[in-house]
């Protein structure tokens, strides 16, 4: 790990002043900072800690039935939250399908949206990677591909989102709030994370020295709270990143879709919102067929990035099986194996 | 530059005086506090050895920066036991034979710990199992551990409610 200055913040705007330095990188719980620092991926001179700046780490209720979650609330915590899980609880289940449970004591809310890829390529120094080193070239086109993005990637960058907490977001019309020198802007969570077109080492909206402050979710992306799920396929049933992941959100009437929320992790450098998939749904019967036309319509521009064709129809059928779960209901307590694939409907232990 | 801290570390006050920015919790614990318990596995936060709890909560401790937790209270294995009598967790773990090498077990424990704390997981060992999956045994002694926290917490409980 590269020396550092290390500056502890005492208000917004003293962070905001010593984070716009140039090589200057926000600090909150560390937990993927740290890793890439270790790594030697990343080298910030100036470190500012913002964990202790007043008022960050609230869940607020707002007029409009909504919630402001402060960009300090951990993982753990937000999950827990009864009221915010009741109302969110496919945001809830995500939270509790990613990392371990030491990890989500720890990472936060801003955190979360701003952790990097974990592209290997971008992991392993030796390796050329546009996004460490803009212009090197991308050693994972040709590469070991099976996990890369199928959705929006470009030549210059394959990776992923590795995010599972930005897809329900995503998908319930999420609001990042932001503070910067110019004063404060709200970005739709949807606009927050780039697309990697040429320049794959910009991963969000963020100008030097803006401070995510909050996440908002609207009141009314708690109407689909009777029928929300989050569904995940990873390379082991806990403590892995997704393949490919699915939130789906409903709001049923009268026996037909009124509206459709979806969005899939783990396809695309962004959590990835299928407006075509929703668009599809509203007015159908909430069955099989219905699920397949949408997941067709969410997976029409994919190609495969290299040897991971199999993630297109990896995430159509998770798109409908996403669907049903959303339509048999959420669960009354959150199942013991958030997101799972094999979690039985029965509620009997996977394993004896 | 010094960075001033203090910590209370299984009840004691003490007074750091950290002359480097980029020391770990894990690396203050073990390297310079001689607190060897809590064990430097990966150093990535991916198995779970330095898992300690840190004002009531269980974290990775290699992760995490020691000076941004100045007036933290910190619980590690060394701060289980009192005495000879060693907490419910550190037995259950004994008798379960939730371990064998012994390598991850401090960390397991921690975990347990703060497993036990949360509340989450009930008497589910498709809960637990998964509460715990932040912690890697390579000599594979996971149904015992699954055993001893089970165990230890319905001990607990019952200790609780007499």
């Amino acid at each position: 790990m590269n020396r550092f200055d290390y500056v502890r913040a005492g208000s917004i705007a003293e962070a905001i002043a010593a984070a716009s330095e140039p090589g200057a990188a926000y600090l909150a719980a560390g937990t993927n900072l740290l890793d890439l620092m270790k790594g030697g991926l990343t080298h910030p001179t100036r470190l500012v800690d913002v964990t202790r700046l007043p008022g960050l780490d609230r869940i607020e209720r707002l007029p409009d039935g909504g919630v402001r979650v402060g960009a300090l609330v951990r993982n753990a915590d937000l999950a827990h939250d009864a009221d915010f899980a009741r109302a969110y609880p496919s945001v809830a289940e995500a939270l509790l399908s990613g990392a371990s449970a030491q990890l989500r004591n720890a990472a936060t809310t801003a955190g979360n949206l701003l952790q990097r890829t974990r592209c290997p390529y971008f992991y392993d120094p030796a390796s050329a990677c546009n996004k460490r080193e803009p212009g090197a070239g991308c050693e994972a086109l040709g590469g070991e591909t099976r996990g890369h993005a199928i959705l929006g990637w470009s030549e210059h960058c394959i990776a992923t989102h590795p995010s599972d907490f930005c897809v329900p977001l995503v998908a319930l019309d999420a609001v990042v709030e932001i503070e910067g020198r110019a004063g404060r802007r709200e970005v739709p969570l949807e606009a927050f994370h780039r697309l990697p077109g040429d320049t794959p080492e910009r991963e969000s909206v963020l100008e030097p020295g803006e401070l995510v402050t909050a996440v908002r979710l609207p009141g009314e992306a708690a109407g689909f709270a009777a029928h929300s799920r989050y569904a995940k396929v990873r390379e082991r049933t806990s403590y892995a990143f997704a393949l490919v992941s699915v939130a789906a959100a409903l709001r049923l009437d009268g026996g037909r879709i009124g509206e459709a929320r979806i969005a899939l992790g783990g396809v695309a450098l962004k959590p990835w919102r299928a407006r075509e998939a929703e668009t599809a749904l509203v007015g159908a019967a909430p069955d099989a067929a219905a699920f397949r036309r949408a997941a067709d319509a969410a997976l029409a521009g994919a190609r495969p990035s290299g040897d991971n064709a199999f993630k297109i129809e990896l995430a159509r059928r998770l798109i409908v099986r996403a669907l049903t779960l959303a339509t048999a209901g959420t669960p009354e307590r959150m199942p013991a194996l958030p997101a799972s694939v094999f979690a039985p409907a029965s509620g009997d232990p996977l394993h004896a | 530059m010094t960075i001033p801290l203090s910590l209370t570390i299984n009840g004691t006050r003490r007074e750091i005086a950290l002359d480097d920015p980029r020391v770990t919790l894990l690396d203050l614990l073990r390297e310079r506090l001689h607190l060897t318990g809590s064990k430097k596995g990966c150093d990535r936060g991916q198995c779970g050895a330095c898992t300690v709890l840190v004002d009531g909560r269980r974290i990775n401790a290699c992760l995490q920066l020691a000076a941004s937790l100045d007036g933290a209270e910190v619980l590690t294995i060394e701060g289980l036991a009192e005495g000879d009598a060693l907490h419910p967790v550190q037995a259950a773990f004994v008798e379960h034979d939730g371990f064998q090498c012994g390598f991850c077990t401090p960390g397991q424990i921690m975990s347990a710990v703060g497993l036990i704390r949360e509340a989450q997981a009930g008497d589910d060992p498709e809960r637990i199992r998964e509460a715990m999956s932040g912690n890697l045994c390579r000599c594979g002694a996971y149904l015992g551990i699954t055993e001893a926290v089970r165990d230890a917490q319905s001990r607990m409980n019952q200790g609780n409610a007499a």
